[in-house]
């Protein structure tokens, strides 16, 4: 897709663009949001709430349910969308993205927000607390899993790798870290910025089984998270290979589209349309 | 003190299924027999607190009590973020026990000094700040943590210190203790800390050698602070004097004047603050030597107050 096109990005299947499109309907509820980093997650998080995940939206606090913390909180909207589709929360929550009168803000909050689990936005906590209910999950017998969804400008933080350090030590083979790889953190490209590679071999040193797919194809992320846990010992890794905001071609790999604000008609219009509205 | 709080933990873990033990590199051998009997929830992990905290945060989600424990300046200082956001912030009944508070690590440098943890946990909304007197009361507020929803901040003192609280004064978090009661119309308040509170007492028979009567409440919790005894006493009193081992920033002191300022009458006793000068330690040696050098050892305490009180002609 050339950038700088303004319609429908091919390949993002009618559900992948509904999903994005109530991305957008937060974006203009609460006229601004993280673009970028809320697009890349998307199917990662699709897959994971559609064919891989046990949970009971009526019931957030189940205790045999699978916990799904999205550790770079700032791609919020991504949840919240799985959430609202789900019924965790109503779709009209994102009308109200960052307001005064509203539940969801700029990244999410666990108690506030039914089927968050952990408050995340301060970067390179989630795994800490992933590592801890994979561990809450192994002393109470459990069959819950954990999953831990984390940015590639997030895993800069060293608590992440002390986190690693634990889970492999640990060999908590109901853990799983999954990074959304889209390559640009907030000030540009991670290679420029903090460079990550070798990536899956830092994951495989610290302990875990580690897989890379493209974290945009449906079909790859179901047969991967299918195949959880990579191994029976250890936690798993899923290096998932994203496009910084995927779907709306204006915005894709663009640093600038990382966080937005204010938005005009246009703009809105164009973000609207790029999701498919109307198609 | 430090002994007997970890042994503590093993009693208590004995009763409660939902105590567990994480520890950040600490002596080898510690709680042992608490491994030996439940290894299941007994956590030895490497040097790294941020991750200790959150892996605490996250069995805490799930229903445990993780008590953690290392270095009072690391378990602070170090993962400041995650004490604040995964323990504060999700407001989760983890047990932070902070070894060394204060002076105790003099000999190994500013480093290992905890003199602005009270500051700095006190801060943070949700927080329990505790600071016992020594290890008969540490073994009265570890039981009480058990029916304690929020986090709490355990400052150990170096142990051996003398004991000087007495079990028929009780123990309650949120509460100070009257420790030494004064009939005398004006008496000098003491509100000491920690095993301040054992210097204090003798500052305390000091002065009244000098012919001042004084009167000695025990706060062993910082956070929340008992205001109501504080400002009902210091409301006679013919000065405040708070006494701790920590920084005059933000520590006791300040919360005693927080507490007058909020809650007192229409004009502020007159207050001084006995604590640490705000500046890195100069000096090793010993914890006592430090609190020498800072000038509270009982009879410099004692000396300080009669000199503030004469100089203000209210002695």
């Amino acid at each position: 897709m050339p950038c700088g096109s303004q319609g429908p990005v091919p390949g993002l299947d009618a559900r992948s663009r509904y999903l994005r499109s109530l991305v957008v309907r937060g974006l203009q509820g609460g006229n601004r949001g993280h673009v970028g980093a809320s697009m890349s997650p998307i199917e990662i998080l699709r897959v994971l709430y559609d064919d891989v995940m046990r949970y009971d939206p009526a019931r957030p606090d189940w205790p045999e349910r699978d916990r799904c913390i999205l550790s770079k909180g700032h791609g919020c909207l991504a949840l919240y969308a799985l959430l609202a589709d789900k019924g965790f929360i109503g779709t009209d929550a994102l009308d109200r993205f960052c307001r005064v009168d509203g539940i969801l803000g700029g990244h999410p909050e666990r108690g506030k927000v039914p089927g968050v689990e952990a408050s995340t936005g301060a970067l390179g906590h989630g795994l800490s607390i992933g590592v801890g209910m994979a561990l809450a999950a192994r002393m109470q017998q459990r069959g819950s899993r954990v999953f831990v969804v984390m940015g590639d400008g997030e895993i800069n933080e060293g608590s992440v790798w002390e986190a690693a350090l634990c889970a492999g030590k640990h060999r908590l083979s109901n853990l799983t870290a999954i990074i959304d790889y889209n390559k640009i953190q907030s000030a540009g490209p991670t290679r420029e910025i903090q460079d990550l590679e070798p990536l899956v071999d830092k994951w495989q040193a610290f302990g875990f089984a580690t897989v890379e797919v493209d974290g945009h194809d449906v079909a790859a992320l179901r047969a991967t998270f299918r195949r959880l846990p990579f191994d029976a010992g250890r936690p798993s890794a899923v290096v998932c290979h994203t496009v910084k905001g995927k779907g709306i071609g204006f915005a894709e790999n663009d640093p600038q589209w990382h966080h937005h604000s204010n938005f005009d008609a246009q703009t809105l219009e164009k973000l609207h349309h790029a999701v498919g509205a109307g198609q | 003190m430090r002994k007997a709080c970890i042994d503590m933990v093993h009693a208590l873990a004995k009763k409660d299924p939902r105590v567990v033990f994480i520890g950040s590199d600490l002596s080898p051998g510690l709680l042992q027999k608490m491994k030996d009997e439940m290894p299941q929830r007994y956590y030895m992990e490497g040097v790294s607190e941020a991750n200790v905290i959150g892996m605490a945060a996250g069995m805490a989600m799930d229903g445990y009590m993780p008590f953690v424990n290392t270095i009072a300046t690391f378990i602070t200082r170090r993962c400041y973020e995650q004490v604040a956001l995964d323990l504060c912030l999700h407001h989760l009944p983890v047990r932070l026990i902070a070894n060394g508070g204060g002076l105790v690590y003099a000999p190994l440098g500013p480093t290992h000094l905890a003199v602005e943890d009270i500051a700095i946990m006190r801060a943070l909304p949700n927080m329990t700040v505790t600071a016992a007197a020594d290890a008969a009361e540490m073994v009265r507020l570890m039981e009480a943590t058990l029916d304690w929803p929020h986090p709490i901040y355990i400052r150990l003192g170096k142990g051996g210190d003398p004991i000087v609280s007495r079990a028929e004064n009780g123990f309650e978090i949120g509460k100070g203790i009257v420790m030494r009661r004064s009939e005398a119309r004006d008496p000098v308040l003491l509100i000491s800390c920690g095993v301040m509170t054992g210097r204090a007492l003798l500052a305390a028979d000091l002065l009244q050698q000098k012919g001042i009567p004084a009167e000695l409440i025990h706060i062993h919790t910082i956070k929340p602070l008992d205001e109501r005894l504080i400002v009902e006493r210091a409301r006679r009193a013919r000065g405040v004097f708070t006494i701790e081992e920590h920084t005059v920033i933000g520590g006791l002191g300040s919360a005693v004047i927080d507490a007058l300022i909020e809650h007192g009458g229409a004009r502020m006793p007159l207050v001084r603050k006995l604590g640490l000068a705000d500046r890195f330690a100069a000096n090793y040696g010993s914890q006592d030597d430090l609190l020498e050098l800072s000038g509270l050892q009982p009879h410099q305490i004692a000396d300080r107050v009669e000199e503030v009180l004469q100089r203000l002609r209210v002695a």
